[in-house]
């Protein structure tokens, strides 16, 4: 096809964007919204095109773009295939409802806070879409620019702090990455990731370059010990960039594990098992626990996204199919699920103006459609068989019971945590009884939010009893991945012998 | 009878800047026209530089050489000079220092950097070092009237001197080693000369002041400080440009067989240049004492690729040095927005709230920030990629991983400064201020730096051309 229809969705919404940006600034900058929502829900429908052309069965890239760029280095390659798709289609499905969420809840600068957003998602679809390390990098990093602001100037008291964690922290792990995008360079004469799963990375390079890749992804996942930077810039954060960075920027990060840990270094993948392993089963136990002591709402979901990427690291490197897929399922439900408790967490607080736990209680009875919602999402995160949580994480208990007894049983004893804490929480802040009278005074949920909500509760229900359209997408590339995997741990092994 | 053709520019800046000092002294008032005047003659000698871009010419018995990479330099040094001048111009009408000698000063250091970067041979050289310099002592301390100005060009003066002393010790101890001044018979009589050795550190020394990378780098805040803004803005600019480039020539030329000897040197200097320009700028509250550091640092990461000693390296530096040069000129431009009822501001607090009051400026802020702290997609990325491509290509791993952790404590200075503009509450706004030169020289060096991912191979080609 001629039509560069990966081009036009990365960039579709940078130009909404410079439309904004040009556009005259007014009372509500009205113009501002009109043109981010249409910008936003075009490229939505253009995600759903591009689902729809998808071939299925065929192995590889497809809608591959190549542009000469550093010349005789880099060019600028994208392309997708199932795996990568199916983030691509969930940005493009997040950004409406974060920007339908900000004509609420952001008081003020709506306008460059639209255009933040917009430029963040043509990042974030780039991450997705590129075919060659430095492409990716440069997407990758890039999103640091837009979040930082979008924390530091919309979010809460101790922005600053947490918008610079957030900053250096990412900053810090992905430099690492840069070393060795450029030592691969050097080592195998090419960046373009499909080149590089045909020619391999040699053995005795792969460890090290598999560590530094680590520290990034570790960092962005974020995986146990460096993940201290994400409840701080889920608290601060405004409810949209909570939503983002909870859908989709910490998926970037999972991607990068499935494509470049996995994919280029299966070596190192293969010895590095018990690293990940312990890191993520104490990510699971102690995040757990610690979001079950946590008095902000913001903070017990930010600890429990840390516990649910958990699973996905576990699942990711059990090298299974079921794992592999569980785990892509779980990071697209939670996406969905965590977006939509940090919706409802806005709606509260737009509301009451705080995030304290106890500050509410009885919310029942005066917002009787806000708690159905906030019900459903509860029971999604805790894995309630009939949501995508569910689906997500029995997949990747599967394939970890294949790998290793021992791991897979204490990992589920993450998922009786995870129910504990978030009954706890829809106990504590749905029921009970009302002690704050200003929760008397509230409304309950307006068309705009009840919309938002309602089409991820579709979402979230749909793939939680009929998976078959994700993971059909995904099937053949993951058969793929595995497939080629094997092949090179086959090849390294032989090598040594 | 010599080729002149190639001379014509120095010949043309040099016979304008008698033209023009004769003016000023016969014409009252005359700082106007002059500073026009000067600013036609910079546009000018680029047009006769493109002229004869031709193949490597040697004059003079081989004294003079002009190659591409001493055209492309000049260029660099004529638009940056240009720009500087462009922008500078509404500030040296406010703060009275405008003298009719102020541009023909410039145009005589440019005349000393010119014959620096095309000299091959230890006079030539010295004597445009030492044109070049003088004519910097100068400009430190235009602003008479002014106790900080003063002083700043007394510390330039003597310590630049005590430097200049060296390297001419160095150039001496060179000459008296290899029996010549030629920069090519050096080359070839240096293998296995631990004199030579000798000589090449006094020299980098020497060289190393005036590029003010660490250690030699105790002179960059507090003339930075001291001088009018219009003047480290030149400063921060075209005299560094000039310097790496000069060091680049030694080290391709006459220092060539020594490169295990020096390279350890040029790896030393470049990391503690990035790590002290990284951590000392942290604590500073006055916004030309932070670009002091950040341009130290950032000469750290320009001579990493010298450090490889290797033609790619060199071309890295250069693609480096230019990328700094565009964003260096932004963010002085930014510095001259800076006023409030007329007066000029230095404080980084005084840039609080910013984005409120003129979110254009606060952008251009932004986007030249996160540039200079290396985020993608804007240049500055490119800029340190490209250099720690060819360094990683030499296998110098501990040099590339000590660079690029360096940015991450350098971005959190950045981050401060961005931090200011658009997270805190606005304490003064500034003068609303509609001069057109400094606008369009902000505007363009911003949106080179957006757009330069979009086709960076561009600049690439060129610099790779050079050698």
């Amino acid at each position: 096809m001629n039509f560069p229809i990966l081009s036009s969705i990365i960039f579709l919404p940078l130009l909404g964007a410079i439309f904004i940006f040009l556009s005259k600034s007014q009372k509500n900058d009205q113009a501002a919204i009109y043109i981010s929502i249409f910008t936003s829900f075009a490229n939505f429908f253009l995600s759903l095109f591009l689902w729809y052309m998808f071939d299925k069965n065929y192995v590889g890239f497809q809608f591959l773009e190549e542009h000469n760029w550093i010349n005789g280095f880099f060019n600028f390659k994208l392309g997708v295939d199932g795996i990568s798709i199916l983030f691509i289609v969930l940005t493009a499905f997040i950004i409406p409802i974060c920007i339908l969420s900000c004509i609420n809840s952001v008081k003020f600068r709506i306008k460059e806070f639209l255009v933040a957003i917009l430029i963040l998602e043509t990042f974030m679809i780039g991450v997705f879409c590129s075919l060659d390390l430095v492409v990716f990098y440069l997407f990758f990093e890039a999103g640091l620019i837009p979040m930082f602001i979008i924390i530091g100037v919309w979010g809460g008291s101790k922005r600053v702090y947490s918008a610079f964690k957030f900053f250096l922290f990412t900053l810090l792990g992905s430099v690492l990455m840069l070393v060795a995008i450029i030592s691969i360079y050097w080592i195998a004469g090419s960046t373009d990731f499909v080149r590089l799963y045909e020619i391999g990375i040699p053995e005795n390079y792969q460890y090290l370059l598999w560590l530094a890749f680590f520290s990034s992804f570790a960092v962005k996942l974020p995986m146990w010990p460096v993940h201290t930077w994400l409840p701080d810039a889920h608290v601060e954060a405004p409810t949209a960039g909570s939503v983002i960075l909870a859908a989709i920027l910490l998926k970037m990060a999972g991607y990068g594990f499935l494509r470049f840990s996995i994919g280029l270094f299966p070596i190192a993948s293969e010895y590095f098992i018990p690293l990940i392993f312990i890191l993520s089963l104490i990510a699971i136990i102690y995040t757990s626990l610690v979001a079950l002591m946590q008095e902000d709402m913001k903070k017990l979901i930010a600890y429990s996204s840390v516990a649910h990427m958990g699973y996905v690291t576990l699942g990711l490197f059990t090298f299974t199919k079921q794992g592999i897929e569980g785990s892509i399922y779980q990071m697209i439900s939670h996406g969905l699920i965590s977006a939509a408790l940090f919706l409802c967490v806005g709606v509260l607080y737009d509301r009451l103006k705080s995030r304290v736990i106890s500050n509410y209680g009885g919310v029942v009875n005066f917002l009787p459609k806000f708690s159905l919602i906030f019900i459903i999402f509860t029971l999604g995160a805790l894995g309630l068989p009939g949501t995508t949580g569910f689906i997500g994480e029995f997949l990747i208990l599967v394939g970890v019971f294949q790998k290793n007894y021992l791991v897979a049983v204490i990992s589920s004893v993450g998922v009786i945590l995870a129910a504990a804490y978030m009954l706890w929480l829809a106990k504590r802040v749905i029921f009970g009884e009302t002690t704050n009278a200003n929760i008397k005074t509230m409304k309950d949920v307006n068309f705009i939010e009840g919309t938002m909500l309602l089409s991820l509760i579709i979402m979230t229900i749909v793939f939680g009893f009929y998976p078959e359209p994700l993971i059909n997408t995904m099937s053949v590339s993951v058969d793929n991945l595995i497939e080629n995997y094997q092949l090179q741990l086959t090849k390294g092994i032989a090598k040594i012998n | 009878m010599e080729n002149l053709n190639v001379l014509y520019p120095e010949i043309f800046l040099f016979l304008s800047s008698c033209v023009l000092l004769l003016l000023g002294v016969y014409k009252k008032n005359s700082f106007d026209i002059i500073y026009k005047l000067t600013v036609f003659i910079l546009l000018f000698t680029i047009f006769l530089i493109i002229n004869y871009d031709k193949e490597a010419t040697f004059l003079f018995l081989d004294v003079f050489i002009n190659d591409r990479f001493s055209n492309f330099i000049k260029i660099l040094i004529l638009l940056s000079s240009v720009f500087v001048l462009i922008s500078s111009y509404e500030f040296i009408k406010k703060n009275k220092i405008s003298n009719f000698e102020y541009p023909i000063i410039i145009l005589l250091s440019i005349i000393g950097m010119f014959f620096m970067v095309s000299s091959n041979d230890l006079i030539l050289f010295y004597l445009g070092l030492e044109l070049q310099s003088l004519s910097l002592y100068i400009l430190a301390a235009i602003d008479r009237n002014n106790l900080r100005s003063s002083e700043a060009g007394i510390k330039y003066f003597v310590l630049s001197a005590l430097s200049s002393g060296l390297l001419l010790y160095g150039c001496s101890l060179l000459y008296g080693f290899t029996g010549s001044t030629n920069f090519e018979i050096i080359q070839s009589e240096l293998s296995n000369n631990y004199g030579g050795i000798f000589s090449m550190v006094f020299i980098l020394v020497g060289l190393s002041f005036k590029i003010s990378a660490v250690p030699f780098h105790m002179w960059t805040p507090d003339v930075y400080e001291g001088s009018p803004s219009s003047i480290t803005n030149f400063f921060a600019i075209v005299p560094k440009l000039a310097g790496v480039a000069v060091l680049i020539r030694f080290m391709d030329i006459p220092f060539k067989n020594i490169l295990i000897e020096w390279q350890s040197i040029i790896i030393f200097i470049s990391i503690a240049s990035m790590v002290l320009g990284s951590v000392a700028a942290i604590g500073q509250t006055n916004i030309k004492r932070l670009m002091a550091y950040s341009s130290i640092g950032h000469i750290g990461f320009a001579i990493a690729g010298i450090a490889t000693g290797t033609q790619e390296g060199f071309s890295s530096t250069i693609f480096y040095m230019t990328i700094y040069i565009v964003m260096n000129t932004g963010v002085f431009c930014c510095i001259y927005f800076m006023q409030k009822d007329g007066n000029y501001m230095e404080n980084i607090q005084d840039l609080s709230g910013l984005s409120k009051n003129q979110p254009l400026l606060a952008l251009a802020f932004l986007i030249l920030f996160f540039s200079m702290a290396g985020i993608p997609p804007l240049g500055g990325f490119f800029a340190k990629f490209y250099v720690f491509m060819t360094v990683i290509k030499n296998e110098m791993y501990a040099l590339a991983i000590i660079g690029l952790l360096t940015t991450v404590i350098s971005a959190f200075y950045y981050l401060k400064v961005i931090k200011v503009i658009y997270f805190d509450n606005s304490i003064l706004k500034f003068d609303k201020n509609n001069n057109f030169a400094i606008r369009a020289t902000l505007l363009m060096s911003c949106i080179f730096l957006v757009v330069f991912f979009i086709k960076p191979s561009l600049l690439i080609n060129i610099v790779n051309s050079l050698f």
